[in-house]
C-alpha cells in the first residue's frame, strides 16, 4: 500500500471505465440531485410570479431580492453546519440581533472605529456559540434546550444592551457600506471573469490530477456542459446586476462565506468529521474523531456566522433595534437550508442550500410583496412550501430505502 | 512463561466485573497466519475476551506477550499501537459517507503543499489507495464512491474490515462477521478472511456458526462460563465435539485422542466451573 500513484495502476484500471453519477432520472427521484430539484422549484416560482407581475423579474426587482436573503443566508451557513451534526441552533437569530447591537452601541455610543465594532460584534456570536457549544457537550443536555434558552437570553441581552433609547441609527458610512455599496460595470465584469477562471482552473485541475493517477474521471462533454452552465449564470447574474445599480458588495460577502464554507465542508478534514459525526457518532468516536470538539467548533461557527448575517441586516435596516434578529428570522434561516435539501437528522447536505434556500424562500416572500398580499397569507404560503420541502425530502428518503439503500 | 513463537499470547487472563467473573485463567494465542474460531454460548466471556485484547477491558490478572515480548494493554490506543485491529458487529461505518471517506475515516490524508494548510483532503491518493486495498482483499464493491448506506450487509461487512487493515495490524479481531449475512454474502465474508490468514496475519473470529467457524478457521478455542472449555485443531475435531465444548455436555475419553483437546494442564474441557 504504497501512496505512489505509479504503484497500483492496474489495480485502478479495473475501475477506470466506472462512470460516477450515472442513472440521472433514478438519482433526481432519490434525492441525489436535491439541488436541481429546488433550482427547478426556483424556477417554477419566479416564472409564476413573473406572470403574475412582470416587474417580478426586472433588474431592479432582482438586485433587491439579492439584498433581501444576504442576512438570512448568511445566518443559514451556520446553520447548514449544525444541521449537518443532526442537532439544531434556535439561537441564531437572537445571536443576529445582539451582535449587530453589541457592534452599534461600541461605534455609536463609545465611538469605536467600525472595524474594531465589526469584531466585537462577530466575536460575540462566536463566544455565544463556544458557550452553547460547551454546555451542549459537557452536560450532554439537548441542543435544541441549550439553544432555545439561548434564544430568550440573548433577546434580553439584546434589550439590555441598547438600553432606554431601544433603537441605535447607524450613520458611519464604512457600516452603512456594507449592504449598501455596489460596484460598478467594470468590475462586476472582471469578478465575473476571476470567479469563472477560478472555476474552470479548480475543475480542470481535480480532472488532470484524476486523470493522471489512473482514477474513474469525468467525461469531457459532461465537463464542458458544466463549465459553460456556470459561466453563463455568472454573467447572466453579473449582467442583471449591473444593468441596476452594480454588483452589491453584501452579495458579494453572501456568495464568498458560501462558498468558502461549502470548501471547508466538503474538501477538509474538519469538514469530513462534521458529516461523519452526524452520520454515525459512534463511529467517529471510535475513529479517533474528537467529537466534542467537533461539536462545539461548529456551534461557534453557527453563532459566528449568525452575528455576521446580524450585522449585514443592521447595515441594511441602517439600525439596530429592539426587533433585530426576532420575527421570523430565524425560522427562516433555518428553512431554508432545509428546503434545499440539507436533512435535518445530520450528515446530509451542502452549505449551497443555505444560499439556495434563502433564494427560494425570498422569492416567494418578495414575490407576494408585489403582489401587495397580506403577511398573514405570507406566512401560510411559507409554512406550505416547507412542508412540501421536507415532504419531499422523506419521499426521496423513502424512495432510496426502497432501492435496497439505507 | 514464553509465548512459544505466537503472535499474541494471552496467560493466565482474569477478568471481574464486581462478583462476577467474566473471565478466569484464559490462555490463548494466536500464531500468524492463523485463524482462530472463538465460541461458546451467549454469554461464556467471548466479548469480554476481544474486549480485553483489544484494550476496552483491562484484565484483572494475567499476562500479554505480543510477538514474544511482555506487553500491557491499557487502553486501545495501546492495542492499535501494537497492530491489533478490532472490527466489531455493528461495524461503526458512517452510513453517509463513501467507502473512501469510511475507510479513511480519523486517518484522512492531507494535501501536500499550500492546499494542505487548510487541511485539505487528498482525495485522488486516498482514492488510490483504496482501490489497491479493496483489489488486493477481492472486494467486491460497486464502487469506491458509492455511499456505504447504500451497500449489502456483505459488502459493509467486507468494507469493515478492509478499513481495518489500513493501519497494517498483525492481528485482527472480527466480532460475528457473518451475523445477519446470506448465503452468498457469508461466502464472500469467509473468503474475505481467508485473503487475511494468506497476508500472514492473525485473526480471531467470533461466531455461533459452527459450519462457518469450520470452515475458515485452523484451531477453535471454546469458552464457557467464562473458562476454557477446549481448543481443537479443526483437522480431525468433528461438530458434535466442538458443541459438547460449548454446552458443558460430558465426552469421554477424549485425553487420549490425538490432538482434539490440547492437554497443557490448566482449562481443559472436563474441569468444569470451579
Amino acid at each position: 500500500m504504497s501512496a505512489d500513484p505509479q504503484a497500483a495502476a492496474p489495480a485502478a484500471g479495473r475501475l477506470a471505465s466506472e462512470r460516477r453519477g450515472g442513472g440521472l432520472v433514478r438519482r433526481f427521484a432519490q434525492g441525489d440531485l436535491a439541488s436541481l430539484r429546488v433550482v427547478v422549484g426556483l424556477a417554477v416560482i419566479w416564472i409564476v410570479f413573473q406572470i403574475q407581475n412582470d416587474r417580478f423579474l426586472s433588474a431592479v426587482n432582482l438586485t433587491n431580492l439579492m439584498l433581501q436573503i444576504t442576512a438570512t443566508g448568511l445566518i443559514s451557513v451556520g446553520v447548514v453546519y449544525v444541521l449537518l451534526l443532526g442537532e439544531i441552533d434556535l439561537s441564531v437569530g437572537a445571536v443576529s440581533g445582539l451582535a449587530a447591537a453589541v457592534m452599534a452601541v461600541f461605534n455609536v455610543k463609545h465611538g469605536w472605529s467600525p472595524y474594531l465594532a465589526v469584531v466585537a460584534g462577530v466575536l460575540t456570536g462566536t463566544a455565544i456559540g463556544l458557550v452553547q457549544g460547551a454546555l451542549f457537550t459537557r452536560f450532554g443536555i439537548p441542543s435544541f434546550v441549550v439553544t432555545l434558552a439561548g434564544l430568550l437570553a440573548w433577546q434580553g441581552a439584546l434589550l439590555y444592551v441598547l438600553g432606554e433609547t431601544g433603537t441605535i441609527n447607524l450613520t458611519n458610512p464604512k457600516l452603512t457600506g456594507l449592504a449598501n455599496t455596489f460596484y460598478a460595470p467594470d468590475v462586476g465584469w472582471i469578478m465575473a471573469l476571476v470567479v469563472i477562471g477560478a472555476y474552470a482552473a479548480g475543475t480542470l485541475g481535480a480532472w488532470r490530477h484524476r486523470l493522471s493517477a489512473g482514477l474513474a474521471h469525468q467525461q469531457v462533454g459532461g465537463m464542458v456542459v458544466r463549465l459553460a452552465v456556470v459561466a453563463v449564470a455568472v454573467l447572466a447574474v453579473v449582467a442583471i446586476l449591473n444593468s441596476d445599480r452594480g454588483v452589491p458588495l453584501a452579495v458579494l460577502i453572501l456568495i464568498a462565506f458560501v462558498a468558502g464554507m461549502q470548501y471547508v465542508a466538503s474538501r477538509t478534514r474538519f469538514g469530513r468529521h462534521v458529516f461523519a459525526v452526524g452520520g454515525n457518532a459512534e463511529a467517529a468516536r471510535r475513529a479517533g474523531i474528537r467529537v466534542e470538539h467537533i461539536r462545539v467548533a461548529v456551534f461557534t461557527i453557527a453563532g459566528s456566522m449568525a452575528a455576521i448575517g446580524g450585522i449585514l441586516a443592521a447595515s441594511r435596516l441602517l439600525a439596530v433595534n429592539q426587533s433585530s434578529g426576532g420575527s421570523d428570522l430565524l425560522l427562516l434561516a433555518i428553512a431554508g437550508p432545509v428546503i434545499a435539501g440539507t436533512s435535518l437528522f445530520g450528515g446530509r447536505g451542502s452549505v449551497w442550500s443555505a444560499l439556495l434556500g434563502a433564494l427560494v424562500i425570498g422569492s416567494i416572500s418578495n414575490g407576494m410583496d408585489l403582489l401587495a398580499l397580506e403577511s398573514s397569507v405570507k406566512f401560510m404560503v411559507t409554512g406550505a412550501v416547507l412542508l412540501a420541502a421536507v415532504i419531499i425530502d422523506a419521499i426521496a428518503r423513502r424512495q432510496r430505502q426502497a432501492a435496497g439503500r439505507v | 512463561m514464553s509465548a512459544n513463537g505466537a503472535l499474541l499470547a494471552l496467560r493466565g487472563v482474569t477478568k471481574r466485573f464486581g462478583p462476577v467473573q467474566a473471565l478466569g485463567g484464559i490462555d490463548f494465542e494466536v500464531h500468524r497466519g492463523e485463524v482462530v474460531g472463538l465460541v461458546g454460548d451467549n454469554g461464556a466471556g467471548k466479548s469480554t475476551l476481544v474486549k480485553t485484547i483489544s484494550g476496552i477491558y483491562e484484565p484483572d490478572e494475567g499476562e500479554f506477550f505480543f510477538e514474544g515480548e511482555p506487553v500491557t494493554i491499557a487502553g486501545p490506543n495501546d492495542a492499535t499501537a501494537l497492530g491489533i485491529a478490532t472490527v466489531y458487529q455493528d461495524l461503526a461505518l458512517c452510513d453517509n459517507l463513501d467507502v473512501v471517506a469510511n475507510l479513511f475515516l480519523g486517518t484522512e490524508l492531507i494535501a501536500p503543499g499550500p492546499a494542505g494548510l487548510t487541511r485539505q483532503l487528498n482525495e485522488t491518493t486516498m482514492e488510490h489507495r483504496s482501490h489497491e486495498l479493496l483489489d488486493q482483499l477481492a472486494v467486491s464493491i460497486p464502487s469506491v464512491r458509492a455511499e456505504v448506506g447504500t451497500m449489502s450487509g456483505g459488502q459493509r461487512q467486507q468494507v469493515a474490515v478492509a478499513r481495518s487493515l489500513l493501519g497494517e495490524p498483525k492481528v485482527v479481531l472480527l466480532d460475528e462477521p457473518t451475523a445477519a449475512l446470506g448465503v452468498a454474502q457469508t461466502a464472500q465474508v469467509l473468503e474475505l478472511i481467508k485473503r487475511l490468514r494468506e497476508r500472514g496475519l492473525g485473526v480471531v473470529v467470533i461466531s455461533h456458526n459452527l459450519a462457518d467457524v469450520f470452515e475458515v478457521t485452523d484451531r477453535i478455542f471454546v469458552l464457557r462460563l467464562g473458562r476454557p472449555a477446549g481448543d481443537f485443531d479443526v483437522r480431525g475435531t468433528t461438530q458434535e465435539q466442538v458443541v459438547a465444548a460449548i454446552t458443558g455436555a460430558q465426552f469421554g475419553g477424549q485425553e487420549g485422542r490425538d490432538g482434539a483437546v490440547r492437554g497443557d494442564g490448566q482449562g481443559d474441557a472436563p474441569e468444569g466451573p470451579r
